[in-house]
């Protein structure tokens, strides 16, 4: 199994908060600041730590100002490499 | 004293923050290179900027920003042109179907299409859509349906849902005295000269995901010299819906999907 692992980073100065990415976040991480940028418009931020990268913000926001990152952490697997007696034939067991 | 700072110590090690993910290894969604840095004009929400990024990504993908040419319309993609890292040109009401066949003519090589909304495509400009679909002409047509005259203020369009309020039906329309909902993409589907026709919305990400698909569709099928393709996204317009636009895409599901359903109205190789 692999562990997932995302991140977003937000352009609160062209977000106009229109609030679909929040609508569209599966782990609901999104929220309205109670800020305004300096368009006078309330910008999302990210309220959780448990964004997973899916990139469904980013799909919806008309005004692109999602950047998404993933980090996919493969578990290290122990692998046994085992050679017959006369060496042509290897083969790669999982533990 | 001592013991009380070693207690903190241990305290702060296990509060050492993760390495960040946000690094460029791990980027796996940014804005497309098409697309300038101008901020969008758009109303928050508007389905306009979504259907811009994925036109941008497909031209990205593609690797074929050199040798593009849009065609902005009259409507609330009258400055679509700022948006694009294209050549552009804008073309006037109803007329850009009319333009970009000019413009393909002339530069058969390159990769054209036009930006169009319903209130441009379906109304005033019937008849250029029409015949550019009947002539066959090797062009991409966006079309933008979100039901409504966007920029003016609201107005009823041909492809305004029956009993739909907007400032010119504010009791909703009635099909006794306006007529009914225009389907042009059933309408265009049957002439010869479509190659490929598609309906696609950008409301959801599933959504999204199928909508690209289809503009990269219709921009490599040019490459065949087969015809027109012709891809309508339904999208919303939160201001004149009167809505939010999270209610509007809602909205949109609810009552436009079903009058307007999504899927290929034409696909090659598929008999329809
Ligand atoms: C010849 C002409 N007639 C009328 C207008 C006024 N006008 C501007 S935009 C528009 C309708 C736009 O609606 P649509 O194409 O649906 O675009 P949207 O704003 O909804 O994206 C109209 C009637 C005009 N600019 N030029
Ligand atoms: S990438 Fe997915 S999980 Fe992370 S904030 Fe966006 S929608 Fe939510
Ligand atoms: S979808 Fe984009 S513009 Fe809308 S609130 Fe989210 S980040 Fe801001
Ligand atoms: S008026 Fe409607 S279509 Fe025009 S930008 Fe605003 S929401 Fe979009
Ligand atoms: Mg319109």
């Amino acid at each position: 199994m692999a562990k997932v692992k995302g991140d977003i980073i937000i352009d609160i100065e062209k977000c106009k908060g229109c609030e679909l990415c929040a609508a569209a976040c599966p782990q609901h991480s999104l929220e309205l600041s109670r800020k305004l940028n300096s368009k006078g418009y309330h910008y999302i931020v990210k309220i959780e730590d448990n964004c997973t990268g899916c990139t469904n913000c980013a799909l919806v926001c008309p005004d692109s100002v999602i950047r998404v990152f993933r980090k996919t952490e493969k578990k290290k697997e122990q692998v046994a490499t085992i050679t017959n007696v006369t060496g042509d034939i290897t083969v790669k067991v999982k533990s | 004293m001592n013991e009380r700072r070693m207690l903190d110590d241990s305290h702060y090690e296990n509060l050492i923050e993760e390495e960040s993910v946000c690094i460029n290894e791990n980027l796996v969604y940014d804005k497309p290179e098409t697309l300038t840095k101008t901020p969008m004009h758009y109303c928050p929400g508007c389905g306009h900027g979504v259907a811009h990024r994925l036109i941008a990504e497909v031209i990205d993908e593609l690797g074929i920003q050199e040798k593009t040419i849009g065609v902005a319309p009259v409507g609330c993609a009258v400055f679509a042109y700022n948006y694009f890292n294209v050549d552009m040109s804008e073309a006037a009401h109803g007329r850009a179907s009319a333009v970009a066949t000019g413009i393909k003519r002339v530069l058969p090589d390159r990769y054209v299409f036009s930006y169009q909304g319903d209130g441009d495509l379906a109304a005033i400009g019937t008849g250029e859509t029409i015949h550019t679909c009947n002539r066959g002409e090797n062009i991409l047509i966006i079309f933008i349906n979100n039901g409504i005259y966007g920029m003016t203020g609201g107005q009823m369009a041909p492809t305004t849902l029956e009993g739909m309020k907007t400032t010119t039906t504010p009791f909703g329309r009635d099909v006794q005295a306006m007529g009914y909902p225009l389907k042009i993409t059933e309408l265009i589907a049957q002439l010869p000269g479509v190659y490929y026709c598609s309906r696609v919305a950008v409301n959801t990400p599933v959504h999204v995901r199928k909508a690209k698909k289809a503009i990269y569709n219709g921009f490599k099928f040019q490459e065949l010299n087969k015809g027109v393709s012709f891809v309508e996204i339904v999208t919303n317009c939160p201001s004149n819906w009167k809505m939010t636009p999270v209610e509007s895409n809602k909205w949109l599901e609810e009552h436009m999907l079903p009058f307007y359903p999504l899927g290929d109205l034409k696909l090659p190789g598929k008999e329809n």
